[in-house]
């Protein structure tokens, strides 16, 4: 099948998408020199579905995340430099080094937050909406969460109250297969997660998640639907996470084997493949990608190394509007 | 003379007239007019957008209203009762108390959230605890509890007024309360302690029902010939240090009167500061009156015996005087 969009679209895209990945790479080296500590979510292999998304929504729709959240920031226009020096634990960081990898923030561009709860980043979503919707406002609030959130108990409340309150959230299922190291199977009844939502009253669909331009075609549909109708609606997203749940994991929970076969379907490559041989790009893009990305990354690094520690002495900050000790 | 139901409704009314980013939403706050009548006829008067009956699910009522909050409005949430809050401490230790830290200062908070606290009315071990102290241990929050008319309506328009997030306990046996209620004054700062009673023999330290028991120990302590002072706390998040010192500075004995059990308790956190910072002004341990460590029974008898009532504290109060 052709891509069916423009050249510069694509390279946009898929631009995006190296800059996921090797921003990804190079924190698990950092992790591994012990510059990031914590815990450490990596984005690869789902980079079509952040990548996708935050090419559909308006730059003034909201955004709820997940703890896995590093892609959708950097794609919403999060500085690397900022998320680096956050998962530094500097104060230069996007969350001044409070919140570091499960939790970046930009106020200025929408971004309420990488949520490491598992669903609790749902109602804080329905809320959003609600508050636009009482103000007279037009934007969807885009909330992101996993297959495994669909198991909370906030999931299924926040479907049935947006719903019934009819509130413009797009809820987002990055369906990974894996709810950490529990197999779908494992965890849900019934596995086509799309099924729920209309159980509520909220019409879904599912996507290619591994596909960057079904991603974005399906979520900007969906976005206009909620804007256009004030209503709720649910897009899964398929895909599939290359690497561990964090980097603590040792993956016993599944085979080699089985994570190869998903490679198969980068979601990088596969556009690169499709592009090149439709005639879009040449190689000669892709290297002038990579090469802006390594060079993005690395004066990322240097921002994070140049940052400062925020002193001890206030610590007591942002706790409060106003010191109350 | 207004009750203490009233008094809340009034602020309520004040709010919602007021400031157009304020609503209400809640459990059969609607159309039931409110699980204690506080808010009849608000629905009526301002409409569903802004007077919301919520479905059962606190978890994401208070999470909607903490992400209403982070949105430009000022909601107020009320849940039923503290006991129903607990399915709601996902969103209110783990976003509404976190969200200015985490972002580094970015995104605020301002929710003010109602509930019901306390026992006395014999509706057992699911509808009577007393859990302020759960609330009070977490940075971020802040926790008032208004014992008397004036504070249930100053407390609100304080708490809508706050940029941080703010939980108020009322305790189910004030609701009936009446007492004078004063709309045109300016109100005290919501985060200090009060003396209710001035005494000098000893302390008495209680918040939210209990005040009113201390007030009445007071009474009967009088008529032995003790002088007790009664304060208080009104807000347990922040705690007012000055005052709690300041009394027993004055009185050096004290009896802390709390309905919670008394094991990590916010008893035993005005019990610590006064040992930590006014030891030396002690004439006496510090005494605890606190709920016996059961869950609240139902039957009658055993209700009353479990809470602290006046007579334990005229008792407490004796021992710290005389000793033994």
């Amino acid at each position: 099948m052709t891509l069916d969009i423009s050249r510069d679209h694509v390279l946009d895209l898929l631009r995006d998408m190296i800059r996921i990945r090797r921003l990804e790479e190079k924190s698990a080296e950092l992790y591994a020199k012990q510059k990031i500590r914590g815990f450490l979510h990596l984005y690869i292999g789902e980079e079509a579905v952040g990548v996708g998304a935050m090419h559909a929504l308006r730059e003034d729709d909201n955004i709820v995340a997940t703890y896995r959240e590093h892609g959708q920031a950097l794609v919403r226009g999060i500085p690397a430099g900022e998320i680096m020096a956050e998962m530094y634990g500097k104060s230069n960081g996007c969350s001044g080094g409070r919140g570091g990898s499960m939790h970046l923030f930009s106020a200025e561009r929408r971004f309420y937050g990488g949520h490491a709860i598992v669903g609790g980043g749902l109602p804080i979503a329905v809320g959003l909406a609600l508050a636009d919707k009482m103000q007279g406002e037009s934007r969807v609030t885009a909330c992101f969460f996993g297959d495994g959130a669909t198991d909370e108990g906030e999931f299924h409340e926040s479907l049935n109250l947006a719903a019934l309150w009819k509130l413009p959230v797009l809820f987002l299922c990055e369906n990974n297969e894996y709810a950490m190291g529990t197999a779908l199977h494992r965890h849900v009844s019934d596995q086509n997660i799309a099924d729920n939502p209309p159980a509520y009253g909220v019409p879904a669909d599912s996507v290619n998640g591994m596909d960057v331009v079904a991603v974005e075609r399906a979520v900007h549909n969906e976005a206009e639907l909620v804007r256009e109708t004030g209503k709720p609606r649910f897009l899964e997203l398929k895909t599939y996470r290359f690497r561990a749940h964090s980097m603590y994991d040792a993956e016993l929970y599944r085979s080699k084997e089985e994570v190869e076969e998903h490679k198969k379907d980068d979601p990088i490559e596969s556009l690169q493949r499709r592009a090149l041989s439709d005639g879009l790009i040449t190689e000669a893009d892709i290297e002038q990608i990579e090469e802006d990305a390594a060079q993005e990354i690395a004066d990322a690094v240097e921002f994070a190394e140049q940052g400062d520690w925020e002193p001890v002495e206030e610590i007591r900050r942002h706790t409060y509007a106003r010191d109350l000790s | 003379m207004t009750s203490y139901r009233d008094a809340i409704r009034t602020a309520l009314q004040t709010l919602l007239r007021e400031d157009p980013r304020v609503f209400f939403m809640g459990e059969d706050v609607g159309r039931y007019g409110g699980p204690y009548a506080v808010s009849k006829g608000l629905l009526e008067e301002f409409g569903e957008d802004r007077v919301r009956d919520t479905p059962l699910c606190e978890s994401t009522f208070v999470g909607a209203g903490i992400g209403a909050a982070i949105g430009g409005m000022r909601p107020i949430v009320e849940v039923m009762t503290v006991n129903f809050s607990l399915l709601a401490l996902d969103q209110v230790v783990n976003n509404a108390a976190v969200m200015r830290h985490m972002s580094g200062g970015q995104f605020e908070v301002p929710i003010a959230v109602r509930m019901a606290t306390g026992g006395g009315k014999q509706i057992a071990a699911q509808h009577s605890h007393s859990l302020e102290n759960w609330y009070a241990h977490v940075p971020g929050i802040k926790v008032l509890a208004p014992a008397t008319v004036q504070d249930a309506h100053d407390m609100l328009l304080a708490a809508v007024e706050d940029p941080d997030p703010v939980f108020i306990f009322e305790h189910q046996m004030l609701y009936g309360i009446e007492g004078p209620l004063d709309t045109e004054s300016t109100p005290p700062s919501p985060w200090k302690a009060a003396i209710r009673r001035a005494g000098k023999d000893l302390s008495l330290i209680a918040y939210g029902g209990s005040v009113h028991k201390a007030l009445t120990a007071a009474d009967e302590l009088e008529k032995e010939g003790l002088s007790a002072e009664v304060v208080d706390l009104r807000s347990l998040r922040p705690l007012d240090r000055e005052t709690i010192i300041g009394s027993v500075s004055r009185t050096h004995r004290a009896v802390v009167i709390d309905e919670a059990w008394k094991t990590g308790s916010l008893a035993s956190e005005v019990s610590a500061i006064l040992a930590e910072e006014a030891f030396y002004e002690l004439d006496a341990p510090v005494a605890r009156v606190c709920t016996i460590e059961v869950p609240i029974p139902y039957a009658k008898h055993l209700e009353e015996a479990a809470i602290p009532q006046v007579d334990r504290i005229v008792e407490a109060a004796r021992r710290s005087v005389v000793g033994g």
